[in-house]
């Protein structure tokens, strides 16, 4: 039985707008513009004068957004099977915290007495030094001031932990996860990128920061350069750098100037592995070279989808890594909420040697559909709320 | 002076002493690193376009501009012709120095326009226009996508996506600001 809403109708042709397509169908003489109909019944007659009304604007939703829906959905249901076959347990841990993420471009949002989480990284790490060996989640994280094509304020992130593993596990993880979601959305084996399409079958390519950086701008990073002096060689690229930048913005001038459009123009996922030490956030660094970290971030057709670590275990070390955090925040001028004293005394105990990834699960919807901006796959946007 | 977050399509500013107007604007933030704003501005005395970043906590300095509202008269070897209500002084201006606006804009049309140094540099329409739609396909019928909208050409000579049950001599209302349609408007 055709059941939806009466878009127009012409030549005695009714458009039908039901849950799963539009359909068309010879109209009722009763039918009007705007009515639900089911079968050849009106069950609520539309009354806001001439259709579509400006006052309809909240039940009319775009054919593209009801099929974003759905996707997201499948979407859904397929990671969780993917973490399933894997043994993940699945597991939710609060969005209201005192003592968010500190990380130094990021805004976490104040709420009742404490702040909404950036990521559910700090708990979920409590979780592995509690003895969980495998868990993911999948929930909202809040950053504010972010708003564009690819980001939104409040988003959705997938986020998933190994202890007693190396990030080559997590990355096997990311692979099938993505290729896995890419086939359940009729993509086959394919990501699609603005009109491209992208090959997912894994195992993805690689490339190191420094290789990266090397062939796409010709720029020689070791990770242990003053950042006069990184910006001096951003500048002598001919890259638009000022000469007093910090190191990361020296580096990310590079970095989107020439060696994001060169990863976004290949026809498959790249790793980007082996971060420098001043870009490891949470990473440990690596034993036989400690000006990089064990950092990848998974890139495909130049969406960042996933950044991933070796987690940094040692609580001495990750003491000092705050502290700067706040020391560099209250130097820009930015908030300094409260030091996650209990992430810290859960090192103290004892993580095990462990591997984590977040992905934006908007950002995967969006390259499983093809959608051009994440206000694409969203339920409702900003403006419309 | 300005912040990022005011950004928007048509704010204007002075940068190195020269106004501009922003015409396109994109959120950029790479994981780890600073956001900012790549933004396109269009200096209004010359019509060039210039791409900057804008970074989160950098200041946009206004640009002193006077805004006057005013009536469009016609077009006349691409320039616009304009009058001020009060005075009847008439200024001209180049099309192409607004874009793709001014295909929205009917003879007779009020529209705010944007002086410098006592020189027209811009024009802003209405949010909202109303046009006659003079061609359009007629119908439904054999018309099987999913998508229920159709092209149409309203008076002033623009392209406009409407839904199918618009005809010829419908007037309906349009986003100046998109080019879109926005409904269809009761004839009285």
């Amino acid at each position: 039985m055709i059941r939806g809403r009466v878009l127009a109708i012409a030549d005695g042709i009714a458009v039908i707008r039901g849950e799963r397509s539009d359909a068309r169908v010879p109209a009722e003489p009763s039918w009007r513009p705007g009515d639900l109909v089911a079968g050849r019944a009106q069950v609520v007659p539309f009354t806001g004068g001439d259709y579509p009304a400006p006052s309809t604007e909240v039940a009319r939703l775009p054919r593209p957004r009801l099929q974003a829906l759905q996707a997201r959905a499948r979407a859904l249901a397929t990671l969780r099977e993917v973490f399933a076959a894997r043994d993940f347990l699945e597991v939710e841990t609060p969005l209201l915290v005192p003592a968010p993420g500190l990380e130094i471009h990021l805004d976490a949002l104040r709420a009742a007495d404490g702040y909404l989480i950036t990521s559910p990284e700090y708990q979920m790490k409590r979780l592995l030094a509690a003895g969980f060996e495998r868990i993911y989640q999948v929930c909202k994280c809040f950053r504010g001031n972010e708003h564009g094509p690819h980001h939104a304020t409040e988003f959705t992130m997938v986020e998933w932990y190994r202890g007693f593993a190396e990030l080559d596990a997590i990355i096997d993880d990311t692979e099938h996860l993505v290729a896995a979601v890419v086939r359940a959305l009729g993509g086959g084996h394919h990501a699609r990128v603005a009109g491209r399409t992208i090959d997912v079958t894994p195992p993805w390519p690689r490339i190191t920061v420094r290789e990266a950086m090397r062939t796409h701008a010709g720029i020689t990073v070791t990770g242990d350069e003053s950042a006069p002096d990184l910006a001096a060689a951003v500048r002598a690229a001919g890259i638009e750098c000022e000469a007093t930048a910090a190191w990361d913005d020296a580096f990310f001038a590079a970095w989107l100037a020439r060696v994001e459009p060169a990863l976004a123009a290949l026809d498959r996922p790249i790793i980007v592995e082996d971060w420098p030490a001043p870009l490891a956030a949470l990473a440990r660094r690596r034993p036989d070279d400690p000006r990089v970290a064990f950092r990848c971030e998974a890139y495909i057709g130049g969406l960042e989808l996933a950044n991933g670590f070796g987690e940094l275990t040692d609580p001495v070390e990750q003491r000092a890594r705050f502290e700067s955090e706040l020391a560099i925040r209250a130097a820009r001028g930015r908030a300094t909420p409260p030091l996650d004293e209990k992430l810290l005394a859960a090192l103290a105990e004892g993580l095990p040697p462990s591997a984590g990834i977040a992905l934006g699960f908007d950002r995967l919807v969006m390259l499983a559909t093809g959608a051009a901006s994440i206000d694409q796959v969203l339920t409702f946007t900003t403006s419309e709320l | 002076m300005y912040d990022t977050s005011d950004i928007r399509k048509g704010l204007k500013v002075l940068m190195d002493g020269n106004p501009y107007n922003v015409i396109e604007f994109q959120f950029v933030k790479p994981g780890k690193g600073a956001a900012f704003t790549r933004t396109k501005f269009k200096n209004l005395l010359t019509g060039a376009v210039v791409e900057r970043n804008i970074r989160s906590g950098e200041k946009l300095e206004p640009a002193n501009v006077d805004q006057r509202e005013m009536q469009f008269l016609y077009k006349e070897a691409g320039d616009l012709v304009l009058m001020d209500q009060q005075s009847y002084e008439q200024v001209t201006i180049s099309a192409e120095l607004i874009g793709d606006a001014h295909d929205l804009m009917k003879d007779n049309l009020p529209v705010t326009v944007v002086f410098f140094n006592e020189r027209p540099v811009d024009v802003t329409l209405p949010t909202f226009v109303f046009l006659e739609v003079t061609a359009s396909e007629p119908g439904v019928r054999g018309d099987t996508s999913g998508n229920v909208q159709k092209p149409a050409t309203v008076e002033t000579g623009a392209q406009v996506s409407v839904p199918l049950f618009i005809r010829v001599g419908d007037t309906i209302k349009i986003d100046t600001r998109t080019h879109e349609y926005v409904e269809r408007v009761n004839k009285t």
